[in-house]
């Protein structure tokens, strides 16, 4: 196998391992939506990383986790929904992304990979950020399962049991945040959302725990990163759709098992 | 270097020190007042019921006394290493989210599952241990939120509607339940409720509430203040009557015909 497939398969694991845990909370929180805005806001976060000459995922992380705080505040006006609220961030964020790579005359960057992801063109640099931020990921969540469960069951049960729910709030959104940093340059901006639900959706089907589930959906995940580079080597396809196409198709299958 | 002088004892707490003193409450969004000037205690022991119609800041109430919200004035104090069991309104988790009911009454507090099994079936719900939270009964519900609420092993017990979605036997079971609970916990109840007949049958306090503490007292004398039948009128008198007849008997949550020991005979 050639390098470049080892280094992508490795770089698509990693990310498919954090996201299917994040990605169980984030359909039992009902939050896909805003999971998306989120990462709509990355490639903001790339043209103020490039500004600024800092890493582009430190610079897509914070831009993340900035939006999610502007949202919190934006849902204490109650005038409109917060549907309503990340449509305009949703597409503001990007369009404001694209308009400020446009002012950095100076760069010329591959605007379909951050929005698609180049999973075959990854480094073994990118391969350390994304394990380094996949892992860290995943033992932050390890350590705020019990919390962040009970909240997600009822958030006032748990504040009355004693769960700072807004700490463990705020800590899940910038888990968010690092894994769509992680998952940009494989999957890409657009498409993060989906390596996010389906696996989780999936699995659904088959546990009743919630460690299972997200187990499940991490397993999943690896099985949709090898199929889909299976399958654009195979037939010449973009490697990042081809991914989601992979775990669409698994979600498809396990509806119809019986 | 000084030597600290010893720490003082602590002053020794009384039998009837109140666990929970609300003292002139108030409490407004948008200079729209939800609560004015309430007071409100509860003892070890003691169940007191919160009644009033829709929008009466029932739950308010409660929120500000479980600190879910911060009164605008007065003050809320619980006494010290008082722990509090909650059950909440209704409980709707997402049909995506499995959790058995042994996974959701220990969220709280870890258990084993001995304990969880003692719990679950003093509150009459041990056959659902292992059901998805999504497939049990409404009444199972309830149930499994007051277990969740006593494994902590709670001073005071605050209970939210606790009979809402149950069916009439089932009401009835479960307000036995919670005055059961007093007897042998001794606990603190402060409860919400509608229903009022049997709010009357199993409460020692009943506190009115329409934005104001309307009229507060025991059951008896409640019923007849004219700020209660101005608040419920006829109806409120009428199921009171309900509740004043003499049951022989009454229904499990099955349906099925259980006899009533004479000290468990209200009225």
């Amino acid at each position: 196998m050639d390098d470049f497939l080892i280094r992508a398969l490795l770089g698509g694991f990693g990310v498919a391992l954090a996201a299917g845990p994040l990605g169980a909370f984030i359909v039992w929180r009902r939050m896909a939506y805003f999971g998306d805005t989120l990462a709509h806001s990355g490639l903001l976060g790339v043209a103020l990383g490039m500004m600024l000459q800092i890493h582009p995922q430190l610079g897509v992380a914070a831009t993340c986790l900035m939006i999610a705080i502007v949202l919190v505040l934006l849902q204490r006006q109650r005038v409109l929904a917060t549907d309503t609220l990340l449509g305009i961030l949703a597409h503001t964020s990007l369009s404001l992304g694209l308009v400020t790579l446009a002012f950095l005359e100076t760069v010329r960057i591959d605007l379909t990979g951050y929005l698609f992801g180049d999973i075959l063109a990854i480094s073994p640099d990118d391969l350390y950020s994304i394990w380094g931020g996949a892992l860290l990921a995943l033992s932050a969540l390890a350590w705020l399962w019990r919390p962040l469960l009970a909240t997600t069951v009822h958030e006032e049960l748990a504040q009355v049991e004693g769960v700072p729910v807004f700490a463990v709030r705020l800590a899940f959104m910038l888990l968010i945040a690092i894994v769509i940093a992680v998952a940009m340059k494989v999957i890409g901006i657009l498409l993060i959302t989906s390596l996010l639900v389906i696996p989780a959706a999936t699995a659904r089907r088959f546990v009743r725990s919630p460690e299972s589930m997200a187990l499940l959906a991490s397993g999943l995940g690896c099985v949709a990163v090898g199929a889909g580079l299976w399958a654009s080597l195979r037939w010449d396809t973009p490697a990042g759709p081809s991914v989601v196409v992979a775990a669409a198709t698994l979600f498809l299958l396990s509806s119809l098992a019986r | 270097m000084t030597v600290k002088p010893p720490p003082a004892p602590l002053p020794a707490t009384l039998p009837n020190e109140p666990l929970l003193t609300v003292e002139n409450v108030h409490f407004a969004i948008r200079n729209n007042a939800i609560l004015q000037a309430v007071n409100l205690q509860v003892s070890a022991g003691e169940i007191v019921a919160l009644i009033g119609p829709n929008g009466a800041g029932k739950s308010t109430l409660v929120r500000i006394v479980l600190g879910l919200l911060r009164p605008n004035q007065g003050r809320v104090s619980l006494k010290p290493g008082l722990r509090v069991g909650y059950m909440p309104q209704r409980l709707v988790i997402d049909d995506t989210l499995p959790l058995t009911v042994q996974r959701f009454v220990t969220l709280g507090a870890p258990a084993s599952r001995e304990r969880v099994q003692a719990v679950l079936a003093e509150v009459g719900a041990a056959h659902v241990i292992d059901s998805p939270v999504q497939a049990i009964s409404g009444g199972e519900s309830q149930r499994m939120l007051l277990a969740r609420a006593l494994l902590r092993e709670p001073d005071l017990l605050v209970l939210d509607e606790p009979i809402q979605g149950v069916d009439l036997t089932g009401q009835y079971e479960l307000y036995e339940l919670i005055s059961n609970l007093r007897r042998q916990r001794g606990c603190g109840i402060l409860m919400v409720s509608h229903e009022l007949h049997l709010v009357m049958a199993a409460t020692d306090h009943v506190l009115c509430l329409n934005r104001h503490v309307c009229c507060s007292g025991h059951p008896d004398h409640v019923a007849r203040d004219p700020a209660y039948l101005e608040l419920f009128g006829s109806d409120g008198a009428r199921q009171l009557a309900v509740y004043h007849h003499h049951h022989n008997h009454r229904h499990d949550m099955h349906g099925t015909v259980v006899a009533v020991e004479e000290e468990e005979t209200h009225g």
